[in-house]
């Protein structure tokens, strides 16, 4: 079976999967840990559309734009875990959202 | 110098520019704001009946236009009921510029108020001398914006509350102008008050969207011009101080939507169109509505302002009735009636003044025998109120002759009998206060708010003096070409509706 | 025309940042005030030369199609970046004076490389036509607003910043996932190619739903809002007025880009517009009614911004239906004069409302009765800008509101009327709300706070320019009718 069609299911279920805890979980950690699964499913699709039967090189554009997103990834991660800290370094921890995780 | 293009914006600006600078002014230049004001103001009264000689007499017609891109046009252009209204307005703003003078000596925020007041008055002229629906809808709600800060004036609760009722009413009549101003312009292209005859060009099937906008504009109008059931905000907005409320009344805003009114009706739609469209019907039973319960409700009143409020809501729909019956006699009517009901009520409501600002009166009960010890204001205020009734030889007596010959010409026989039902009625609210005022024994010592050498400070008599001056004179003299019922005819006749 | 100075004028912010990154603390507003000037002027001499000659097509470093990146600046193009070069401007004085206040001066060194970032993400995003380089300016623009958001360090203003940034990586992510969607079907980035080749398939069509949801949440389209009005309620006060000013016009214009070009033709834009008509009204009378309600004077004008949305989204719906070429220009002339009157006239109320703010101590529109007396031209300012927001002639806001309604009229669809009409009520309804409040001589004024040289007169005349552009209604047609042609791609136009 080809695998562009199972690669861009498992991609999509992660998206999703992704989406749906960053709108549930109310721990700011796990949504941003959310949002990083989020992205590796957005990754994995362009990925496999880099694919090329044997014989034949691999498109280098999706390449490119896998590496560019996993820069722009680590940045908002790193981005939103400092925000995160400063959140907790303040809170009073009075409502969901201004609470941290406390596994840190 | 192109008099003609520059003749408008320079009338515009001679109450602009003096009210942009009053703003700057501090509280204690009074001299330099009211040497402004009334530089100004008589600058617009003499450029405005130069305008008059030059339109009446030369024939010039004076127009001044900007593109707004895309095909709308800001257009003043001056004729014949331009120049009814802008002679009322710039008359009536000088005499009620002096009499502003007199009347808030010593009151905190006057360059505010006279900043806004001139601004007031740009608004008006300019809605006069609009030449398209579009230019008068963007004068229109300039006026709402700055007589605004004139109701809430003294910045009381009351006030505030006012001013908030105040500017649901307006800011919804500008919206429902907006609506049909921009709904008319995409039905039929950009419109013109001197171009005739566009909209009956339209097939039959717009008929019902044309009718519905009609609607519209008589909603949006209707608002400042105190249609029954939009007249709420009227009353309400007494409470601002007496030379606003005639200044709204006589006029700024009131005459601003009777004028919107007219205007739809003769030169948007046409009149005989209108009545083809079976517009003017449903028009004319809502100026007899408003007739006849603002006159009920006048009555109901013991506030005297209040009374004189509902008193215009009820006169105003004249001039409404009197473009919505297709008669030359009523259309003289409706056109004449804008400046008599303007010199009348604006006298009764500087009389009121006087009585609150000099004795401290302001419900009716307490004026017992108040006009002999303000003579001349009592004097003054009934001429006026006579006039409103419509004895002869008054100005409100021709206006109502008019009506009533318009009616029983086009067949319509109830008009007379609506005419006599709310002289009657007008009897019934005025002749009561002037018997309270010169019949009655006061119950107590009457406490003297301001002292001055005649009954009130000079400034705020020789306004009303002035014009209840006028309103007789418009009566006995209307036969003259030049009188406001002769202008009446010339400008009727130039719409080939007189005879 | 010098034909380096598209890719310079790019290049200038961000080695603004570099720049002032390396300046010591004290000269760091120095260094960004030159980078602002600069940035000013360069879009100036863009739009002349595209009104002159013709919209500026070109690829970055001179690499031919499908490898560069294009950049393509059209008249559209134009009327966003020179929005942004007078906020901008007007923005950095203004922060020049704000973060020389004491309490501020902390803040200061972190601001200026953030925000020519910012700058420079928001020009960049007028001018490329490649749909990936997109997504990495649309993320660039995301992480500056946000850690400008953050930059007030309280609570509020944290929670709100990670609230909007989340909120906004979502939303790229989904932008990618389209863009993604979009190579595996014509292998293609560059605008303007996808959309001559694009083919009509379900592929396409939820590429085309991805991203519309994704530009939609970062532009707080209702129901995508609920990040707005605490992320810009609360932070300072100049950079609220970037990000309800710009920042969501960034993703606004993408969102038009993509609609107009990139699926033109294809079925999503036609059939979905309906759709985001009845987001606008949702938009425009909540949003509105909230602002109403609110007590927080930085609340009341961020929920404004959703409103007036509102009346943005309205060139969707309006172009997705019939209409003449001729109206399909009055809708397009009425979106753009919408996006630059709103641009303006929110700058300056939030500019002011940080001058009452600094001048009173206080953020409840309750307690700040009489400001008027102690900050007279902030005053006057907040009226030019609320005459503009409420679209009462003669100001941008009418122009706008003027050139939608007929639009509207024209297309039948009469429901949509509701936008400008109702939103034009209620608008005037919370600005005299606020205006009546801060003019009210019934409590003594409670002035301390000293507000500086910089800071009144940028936000009047902001405000003034709201006004003013409504008179020149001529050069932004032009723009439109003649420099854009994806008006004549049958998005619009003559």
């Amino acid at each position: 079976m080809s695998p562009i069609p199972l690669y861009s299911a498992a991609a999509l279920i992660l998206f999703g999967i992704g989406l749906f805890g960053l709108a549930a979980h109310p721990y700011l950690v796990r949504k941003i840990m959310a949002v990083n699964v989020m992205a590796g499913g957005v990754f994995l699709f362009l990925i496999s559309l880099a694919y090329a039967p044997a014989g034949r090189h691999p498109d280098p554009v999706p390449q490119a734009m896998v590496l560019t997103g996993i820069v722009v990834a680590i940045s908002t991660t790193a981005f939103s875990l400092f925000l995160v800290r400063q959140i907790e370094a303040k809170s009073t921890g009075s409502d969901q959202m201004n609470q941290a995780d406390h596994v840190d | 110098m192109n008099l003609n293009f520059w003749l408008p914006l320079i009338v515009l600006a001679s109450s602009l520019f003096p009210g942009l600078i009053i703003f700057f002014l501090s509280e204690e230049r009074s001299t330099l704001r009211t040497a402004l004001n009334l530089t100004g103001a008589t600058l617009k009264v003499v450029l405005a009946h130069f305008m008059a000689y030059r339109l009446l007499v030369l024939g010039h017609v004076h127009e001044a236009g900007f593109g707004m891109g895309l095909g709308s046009m800001f257009v003043l252009r001056v004729d014949f009921l331009s120049l009814m209204f802008l002679s009322l307005s710039s008359n009536l703003w000088l005499v009620t510029t002096l009499y502003a003078v007199g009347y808030l000596e010593g009151s905190p925020n006057r360059s505010r108020f006279f900043g806004f007041f001139s601004l007031c008055v740009t608004a008006s002229t300019g809605v006069a001398m609009a030449g398209n629906p579009l230019t008068l809808f963007i004068f229109y709600e300039f006026l709402t914006l700055v007589t605004y800060p004139l109701v809430v004036h003294r910045e009381t609760g009351p006030a505030l509350r006012a001013g908030r009722t105040y500017l649901w009413y307006t800011v919804f009549g500008g919206s429902m102008v907006f609506l049909g101003v921009v709904w008319l312009q995409t039905l039929a292209g950009p419109l013109d008050f001197a171009g005739t005859g566009v909209l009956q060009t339209l097939g039959t099937e717009h008929h019902f969207t044309l009718g519905l906008i009609f609607g519209v504009l008589i909603t949006g109008f209707g608002v400042k011009a105190a249609l029954v059931p939009l007249h709420g905000w009227l009353p309400v907005a007494m409470i601002a101080p007496a030379p606003v409320s005639a200044l709204l009344h006589a006029v700024a805003v009131v005459k601003a939507g009777a004028f919107g009114i007219v205007r739809t009706v003769f030169d948007v739609y046409g009149r005989d169109f209108a009545g083809q469209l079976g517009l003017l019907g449903p028009l004319a039973f809502v100026a007899v509505l408003t007739i006849i319960f603002g006159s009920l409700q006048a009555i109901a009143q013991t506030d005297l302002k209040k009374r004189l409020a509902y008193s215009t809501v009820s006169q105003i729909s004249y001039i409404t009735l009197g473009t919505a019956l297709i008669a030359p006699f009523s259309t003289v009517a409706a056109i004449v009636h804008l400046v008599h009901q303007g010199i009348m009520k604006i006298t009764l409501f500087f009389c009121a003044g006087n009585f609150a600002e000099t004795l401290g009166l302001h419900d009716i009960r307490e004026m017992k025998g108040a006009a002999r010890r303000m003579p001349l204001t009592g004097v003054l205020f009934t001429t006026a109120a006579m006039g409103m009734i419509g004895v002869p030889p008054l100005a409100g007596f021709v206006s109502k002759w008019y009506l009533g010959l318009g009616g029983l010409g086009a067949g319509q026989n109830w008009v007379v009998m609506i005419l006599v039902l709310s002289s009657l009625l007008n009897a019934v609210y005025f002749l009561p206060v002037i018997s309270t005022l010169w019949f009655e024994q006061p119950d107590q010592e009457w406490v003297i708010m301001r002292s001055s050498r005649f009954e009130a400070p000079w400034t705020l008599l020789l306004p009303p003096l002035l014009t209840a001056a006028a309103s007789i004179l418009a009566g006995l003299f209307a036969a003259w070409t030049w009188s406001p019922l002769g202008v009446a005819r010339q400008i009727a006749s130039g719409m080939g509706m007189w005879p | 025309m010098w034909t380096e100075l598209p890719g310079l004028f790019l290049l200038l912010p961000f080695a603004g940042t570099g720049l002032v990154f390396l300046l010591p603390n004290q000269t760091r507003p120095y260094g960004g005030l030159l980078a602002a000037i600069l940035l000013f002027l360069a879009p100036w001499a863009i739009a002349a030369d595209v009104y002159t000659n013709s919209p500026i097509d070109m690829n970055l470093g001179g690499w031919p199609q499908p490898l560069g990146i294009g950049i393509y600046i059209d008249g559209l193009s134009v009327l966003f970046l020179l929005l942004t070069a007078v906020v901008g401007l007007l923005v950095s004085v203004y922060a020049w004076s704000y973060f020389s206040l004491p309490e501020n001066k902390t803040k200061e060194p972190h601001f200026w490389p953030l925000w020519l970032i910012l700058w420079g993400g928001l020009n960049a995003l007028f001018s490329t036509a490649d749909i990936f380089n997109t997504y990495v300016l649309l993320e660039l623009v995301g992480i500056s607003a946000a850690a400008l958001t953050a930059l007030a360090g309280n609570l509020l203003s944290l929670t709100a910043a990670l609230r909007y940034f989340l909120v906004a990586v979502a939303g790229s992510l989904a932008f990618l996932l389209g863009v993604g969607f979009i190579y595996a079907q014509t292998g293609q980035l560059d605008m303007y190619t996808v959309a001559q080749s694009a083919p009509d398939t379900s592929l396409m069509a939820a590429a085309f739903g991805l991203i519309s949801v994704g530009l939609m949440s970062k532009t707080a389209l209702f129901p995508f809002h609920f990040w707005l009005p605490p992320a810009h309620g609360n932070a300072p006060a100049p950079i609220s007025a970037a990000l309800s000013a710009l920042v969501i016009k960034g993703s606004f214009f993408v969102l038009l880009k993509f609609w107009f070009v990139v699926f033109h033709g294809l079925s999503g834009p036609e059939q979905t517009g309906w759709i985001l008509g009845i987001l606008a009204l949702a938009a425009t009378l909540w949003g509105s009614y909230q602002a109403l309600i609110q007590s927080r004077l930085k609340l009341i004008i961020a929920y404004s911004s959703v409103g007036q949305l509102g009346y943005m989204f309205l060139i969707f719906p309006l172009l997705s239906g019939v209409l003449d070429p001729g109206w399909k220009l009055q809708a397009w002339a009425g979106c753009g004069y919408q996006v630059l009157s709103h641009g303006l006239a929110k700058a300056a109320l939030f500019l002011a409302a940080g001058n009452l703010i600094q001048a009173s101590g206080t953020d409840n529109i309750h307690q700040l009765r009489n400001i008027a007396v102690c900050l007279p031209m902030t005053s006057f300012t907040m009226g030019l800008a609320g005459v503009s927001l409420m679209g009462l002639p003669p100001s941008g806001g009418f122009m706008a509101k003027w050139l939608l309604l007929q639009a509207i009229l024209a297309s039948g669809q009469w429901w949509l009327a509701l936008v400008p009409v109702l939103g034009g009520l209620l608008t005037a309804g919370y600005i005299f709300r606020l205006l009546s409040h801060t003019f009210v001589s019934d409590t003594q004024a409670a002035c301390y706070g000293r507000v500086f040289w910089g800071m009144d007169k940028t936000a009047l005349f902001l405000a003034l320019s709201s006004i003013l552009i409504g008179f020149r209604a001529q050069e932004v047609v032009f723009f439109l009718q003649e420099r854009t042609p994806i008006l004549a791609l049958g998005g619009g136009g003559p």
